[in-house]
């Protein structure tokens, strides 16, 4: 199933490991601040609601 | 299509019910893309005659250049909309995508100095395009610093729109330095127009593939953020309002 990659298989795997660390890494720290600042709005609005 | 209608979304609540209601299909169309065009590119395309293997690294080094310079001009489009009609949402839109632009410059500059070593025996040359593209990312932090820096959101808007205004003469000449100076080491575009100019067949509809991928991740990136952003906003103009009351 692996392609033959001869002689520049380092730079080609390095390549798209490096990229796609990369890119996982974005998309997760982005999907965690969405979750913790959306919470933290939640929390303080409904704070602000019960406190009238 | 009225294109004023586009005015609505600067409401930052029609903003967040809108891209709510397509993150989460741009976000798949993204995936398969990625998936589609990555697993096209590395499996199922042959070696090229002259850069061997390393012709599969053009699926990741040419949509994330592509994406480098696209995405410092859309920061470029919003912060103009910024400066001219003062939405809130166009600055964090830019604020947003920042990051997501500075990334797609690092895995550009990392992939093309892992590709550059075989191919042109040394990982970084001071090359008209390589250094405009370093440039490029310079800007990316000095603008994300800038943001950072500045406690008053607008005054940041403002600064952060006039550096933005700056550094997209260095995401054009990114773009146009292989054009400009004939001296750097860098090829041609390996996309054009004009099909005499493109690479062959066989690399450029995976290549497409990846290149939609990158930029449906990118879309998808820009709208989680911006909500983050806008949240993130209305949370500090809260805790302001308690404090003073």
């Amino acid at each position: 199933m692996m392609p033959e990659l001869g002689k520049y298989a380092e730079a080609v795997l390095s390549s798209y490991g490096v990229s796609i660390a990369l890119l996982l890494v974005l998309v997760w720290a982005s999907l965690r601040r969405a979750r913790r600042v959306k919470k933290q709005l939640e929390d303080i609005e409904s704070k602000a609601k019960r406190d009238g | 299509m009225n294109l004023n209608a586009l005015w609505a979304y600067a409401n930052p609540k029609k903003f967040i019910q809108a891209t709510d209601r397509v993150l989460p299909w741009i976000s798949i169309l993204a995936i398969v893309s990625l998936v589609v065009g990555l697993v096209w590119g590395f499996f199922f395309t042959p070696e090229d005659y002259r850069q061997g293997s390393t012709v599969k690294i053009i699926y990741i080094h040419v949509p994330s250049a592509l994406m480098a310079i696209n995405a410092w001009l859309m920061m470029l489009v919003t912060s103009l909309v910024w400066i001219v009609r003062r939405h809130h949402v166009s600055a964090l839109a830019a604020r947003a995508a920042a990051p997501v632009g500075a990334v797609m410059t690092v895995i550009a500059l990392a992939t093309g100095a892992i590709w550059g070593q075989p191919m042109w025996g040394t990982w970084w040359a001071w090359d008209p395009r390589l250094t405009s593209f370093l440039i490029l990312f310079l800007f990316y932090l000095g603008y994300m610093a800038l943001w950072a820096a500045i406690e008053d959101g607008d005054t940041a808007a403002d600064l952060t729109s006039i550096l933005c205004l700056v550094g997209s003469v260095f995401a054009l000449l990114s773009r146009y330095a292989v054009n400009f100076w004939n001296q750097g080491l860098h090829q041609g575009a390996s996309l054009s127009l004009d099909k005499e100019e493109n690479v062959a067949d066989v690399f450029y509809y995976p290549l497409l593939v990846c290149i939609a991928g990158f930029v449906l991740l990118f879309i998808a990136l820009v709208f989680l953020r911006t909500q983050t952003e806008i949240r993130a906003r209305r949370t500090r103009a809260l805790l302001a309002r308690e404090r003073m009351g």
